[in-house]
């Protein structure tokens, strides 16, 4: 794959910056979203909501909607019944509510009108009888109510899901240890904010199928869910994903809206639309999970950590939606950083009348690492270590199994760790920067792709179909989601390269199940790896055909043929060439119409034992960032005028868009750490008493404006990976996970004070320096971790201790529970 | 309650001048800019976010201001002049803020790119050289989700560079 006049490993298009694929549509206003699609006779959808955060559904009447002059159809529950959800384990969403609503925004009809402002008129008229309900508003409520029960099924009353797993005994570790540390940390739930508000649009073909458009970073996962509720073949269903204005994990589970649609468009055989408002995005959620932790870690005295116990009370909201693998996530990446030789994790989801939690950029693993990392921001300074050099001291190291039995790639996390320090000037401004100056450093590692799919089978995660046209034309088809992150020209930018033609040569049609090979869709930081390991695969086998060809007209031994600048070449001979199109051709003629396929399934996983199918990837990326902060020691304000954060990517494919990516995530990681907060409140008694979202609007759910942006230094490091596409591992999210904590660290150094939650207001800091000014704690944050009953931990010996990934005791998954078990086992 | 349903009869009638062109456009009365560039003029370039005016993604400029096209009465146009994403190049090429954004990765997703692309070229136009602090402000009713806005003021700069050096030439 090497060709002259490239970069420093002769690439002419990867890793040199350019100008994405799909750029020119965005500039132009021509990326046609899902709300842009209009289709003659097109009717309009609204959901009725129920304002109710728990009820019985007593009854529903929507006869005078269905009069009123517009309306062309209104849809309850018993016309779409069948449940689903994302996780087969947790199937336990219905399109329009049949008997329950489980939170403030849960639908319960849908109105199809002429007009969308009929349809939202009518709303108005459909009389819907409530039985008003208890609320759960917190995990705490929910372990001390398990009656009622928000669903019907779940590890016990109220908790969704109970996790328990020793990787060696932690107690031994904790007996070896010189010092230990034991905090509890809580992470603010947040929710994604995509600029666009999901919309979709149905149709009956003229042929009787059903064609959705929507914008879905899991058109597959769409695919499967619409053929289970709507009873139809897969093979009559086509979903096409629109550009996603933006994602962040939001739009990554089936959607009630999407299912109403569908079923609509069935029923009325004409073209049905829906956009949400911005009030019912925040409604669907499915956003960064409440996290109330505990972490306790021993260490000896050069810092060394001898074992870790975290437990983590999670508030899923009313849903399971990726919940159960969300549970295992907040627990299985806290092992790839740093050497942990024993380890015990313990994780508690409960349900809760709220808009369900799922994946949000980092799922699951950006409140743990909040903790991990302040905690040993803590550590060092008790340790007498820097900071810095103590994460070098134990930093984990390439081709390791972890405790929890992940195999690593390559880690370059001591590298990103001394490229931020040197880049920062650390040395010169750690604990020596005036009183309301501070610099706090912290790490990550995130997945380059899920090791597993969503739903258990062994085939490829990801496809790709190459189609060679006579005229040089190469035509991309891929099951992969565009959501603004640039799957699409990563794609054709290895395409281009493989075959030593230019990127504009390239058509790329994704997100399309009717076009593409399967792809499984745009979460977990997989698509770069996956999709472009398969396009790796394909255009090498196109490339081989046409090789052939072309040796024979050539007559060079093909092993000295040599695709670039749009020729074939002799590398021995460069006067003999022929066109890429001519080669087409060639070889057109001796092996028939040209196409070709590639597939990538990942690695097996060493993880054996129950719950290890979260967390397994085939390679990780790791990040280390430096945050500055200035504290105004009177008011508490906060502002962060630069951060430096170092990425172990593998290889930048394209690296302006890599610099993009590492840029939001510092952005998002800002917003969390500072503002952003998805939360709740109680109406007053008089009124219905009812939690309520406190402030679903952009404009009261704060976010970081272009005025509140720092600047941001981003280095790579580019070691590349050879299990991703020219070494390439993932940038989309893990650069988020540092932010947070080196937040939180640079507040200590600022002035003293520990916030050991997020987000950090000025109003906790406050309250944290009057608390260090009357002498007490120095710090904000939760008091303590409640009871949990715990069930006994699968036990699975590490990689040092003769463990061969399996656990060696069996543990039913529902075993001490208490007195809930019953209502558990008969529902 | 009776509701009476508000028709969508298209009453009303406005003359705009949208990215050059005289355009007649009839449309309900209460439909905002917004609703009635994208549903009645089929420009769907311009986005909506929240049509409350809060997220800024369906800026356009009106008489050459930037405005929440959202929050906006189409009514309110009738002899203005309206510029939309659409109209932001020239014989065939890009402006040079669009090809600025393009090239230096200031559009994502792109969902918010139409409105920041029109809110900087109002910026440059009464203001040729800004200050980086200055285009900050200038594009702070705007919220990008994707970027972190850095790559949007590097790419603000670069065309500010460019339009200069395409005044010299002329």
């Amino acid at each position: 794959m090497t060709e002259p006049n490239g970069n420093r490993d002769g690439l002419r298009i990867i890793g040199v910056p350019r100008r994405r694929v799909d750029a020119r549509a965005k500039v132009t206003g021509q990326t046609r979203f899902a709300d842009d699609i209009f289709l003659p006779r097109m009717a309009h959808c609204k959901l009725l909501r129920s304002p109710h955060p728990h009820a019985r559904i007593r009854k529903i009447d929507a006869s005078r909607a269905l009069a009123h002059p517009g309306v062309y159809l209104v849809l309850t529950g018993k016309d779409v019944p069948i449940a689903y959800g994302i996780l087969p384990v947790s199937q336990d969403e219905q399109a329009l509510c049949v008997d329950r609503v489980r939170h403030v925004g849960d639908p319960v009809a849908a109105i199809i009108a002429r007009e969308e402002l009929i349809a939202f008129e009518a709303m108005d008229l459909v009389h819907v009888e409530y039985e008003i309900l208890p609320t759960i508003s917190s995990p705490a409520e929910a372990l001390a109510t398990p009656e009622p029960r928000i669903h019907d099924y779940g590890d016990a009353g109220n908790i969704h899901k109970r996790v328990a797993l020793a990787f060696g005994d932690v107690q031994q570790g904790f007996a070896e240890a010189d010092e230990i540390f034991e905090d509890v940390f809580f992470y603010q739930g947040s929710t994604h904010l995509p600029l666009e508000q999901h919309a979709a649009v149905a149709v009956k073909d003229p042929d009787g199928k059903l064609t959705l458009w929507s914008s879905t970073q899991t058109p597959h996962y769409l695919h499967r869910a619409l053929a289970q509720v709507l009873e139809m073949p897969a093979a009559h269903i086509r979903v096409i994903a629109t550009p996603n204005g933006g994602g962040f994990g939001g739009k990554s589970d089936p959607f009630n809206h999407e299912i109403v649609v569908a079923k609509a468009a069935l029923i009325l055989d004409r073209p049905v639309k829906i956009c949400l408002t911005r009030e019912e995005v925040f409604y669907c959620h499915r956003g960064r999970h409440p996290v109330l932790m505990k972490w306790k870690t021993g260490v000896k005295k050069d810092g060394t950590i001898t074992g870790v116990h975290l437990q983590t009370l999670i508030d899923g909201g009313a849903y399971g939606s990726y919940g159960v693998a969300s549970t295992f996530y907040t627990g299985a990446l806290a092992t790839t950083t740093y050497h942990i030789p024993r380890y015990r994790f313990e994780g508690c989801r409960t349900f809760t009348n709220k808009p369900p939690c799922g994946p949000k950029r980092g799922h699951g693993t950006p409140q743990p690492r909040f903790g991990q990392e302040v905690q040993l921001d803590k550590i060092a300074e008790k340790l007498a270590i820097d900071p810095a050099e103590l994460r070098l001291r134990i930093a984990e190291s390439s081709d390791t199994v972890t405790a929890n039995f992940l195999r690593l790639g390559t880690v370059h996390l001591t590298e990103c760790i001394r490229r931020v320090v040197q880049v920062s000037g650390w040395n010169e401004r750690f604990r020596k920067l005036p009183e309301g100056r501070g610099v706090g450093l912290a790490c990550s590692a995130y997945l380059t792709g899920a090791g597993l799919p969503i739903y258990w089978n062994k085939m490829p995660h990801s496809g790709v179909q190459l189609k060679l046209d006579r005229g040089g034309g190469v035509t991309l088809f891929c099951g992969a989601t565009e959501i603004g992150q640039g799957s699409d020209d990563v794609l054709a930018g290895i395409v281009a390269e493989v075959l030593g033609i230019e990127v504009f040569d390239i058509r790329v049609y994704t997100g399309d199940t009717d076009l593409g090979p399967v792809d499984l869709g745009s979460y977990s930081s997989r698509v770069t790896l996956m999709a472009g390991n398969a396009a790796i695969q394909a255009a090498e086998r196109a490339k081989a055909l046409l090789a052939e060809a072309a040796s024979e007209r050539l007559a060079s031994p093909k092993e000295q043929l040599r695709f670039g600048a749009g020729r074939v070449f002799d590398s021995a001979a460069p006067e003999k060439s022929i066109t890429f199109p001519e080669a087409v051709c060639l070889a057109e003629a001796r092996f028939g119409t040209i196409g070709t396929v590639g597939s990538y399934t990942p690695p097996k996983s060493p993880a054996l034992y129950k719950g290890g199918g979260v967390g397994p990837s085939p390679t990780y990326s790791y990040s280390a960032a430096v945050v500055e902060v200035l504290v105004d020691p009177v008011t508490g304000w906060i502002t962060v005028p630069k951060v430096w954060i170092a990425h172990d990517i593998g290889r930048a494919l394209n690296p302006t868009l890599a610099r993009g990516q590492v840029e939001g995530s510092v952005y998002m990681g800002l917003g969390e750490a500072l503002m952003e907060e998805q939360e709740f409140r109680r109406l007053p008694k008089k009124l219905s008493h009812a939690l309520v979202h406190k402030f679903p609007s952009i404009l009261e759910y704060k976010s970081p404006t272009s005025l509140d942006m720092p600047d941001i230094v981003t280095e790579f490091i580019e070691e590349p990976d050879p299990r991703g596409p020219f070494g390439a591992k993932e940038v989309g999210q893990g650069p988020l996970l540092p932010i947070m904590p080196a937040v939180a660290n640079a507040v200590y150094d600022a002035v003293g004070v520990r916030i050991d939650e997020v987000p950090i207001t000025p109003e906790k800091i406050v309250k944290a320096l009057a608390e260090k000014r009357a002498g007490r704690a120095r710090h904000f944050g939760p008091a303590a971790f409640p009871q949990v009953a715990w069930p006994e931990a699968l036990r699975v010996p590490p990689p040092w201790e003769g463990g061969d990934g399996n656990a060696v005791n069996q543990v039913s998954r529902r075993s001490s529970s208490g007195a809930a078990t019953k209502q558990v086992l008969h529902p | 309650m009776n509701l009476i349903p508000i028709e969508s009869q298209k009453t009303s009638q406005i003359r705009l001048t949208l990215n050059g062109e005289e355009v007649d456009v009839s449309f309900a009365p209460y439909k905002t800019l917004l609703e009635v560039l994208r549903e009645d003029l089929g420009h769907t370039g311009t986005k909506h976010g929240c049509e409350l005016g809060e997220c800024g993604a369906c800026a356009v400029l009106l008489d050459g201001k930037p405005v929440l096209s959202c929050l906006v009465l189409a009514l309110e146009c009738d002899t203005k002049n309206v510029l939309t994403v659409e109209g932001l190049g020239a014989d065939g090429s890009l402006h040079p803020l669009q090809d600025a954004f393009a090239d230096l990765g200031a559009a994502q997703c792109g969902y918010c790119t139409p409105a920041i692309l029109v809110t900087a070229k109002a910026l440059l136009d009464r203001n040729p050289s800004p200050t980086r602090n200055q285009i900050r402000e200038a594009i702070s009713g705007t919220l990008c989700r994707c970027t972190g806005y850095l790559q949007i003021f590097e790419a603000v700069e670069a065309a500010v560079l460019k339009i200069a050096e395409q005044r010299k030439q002329q």
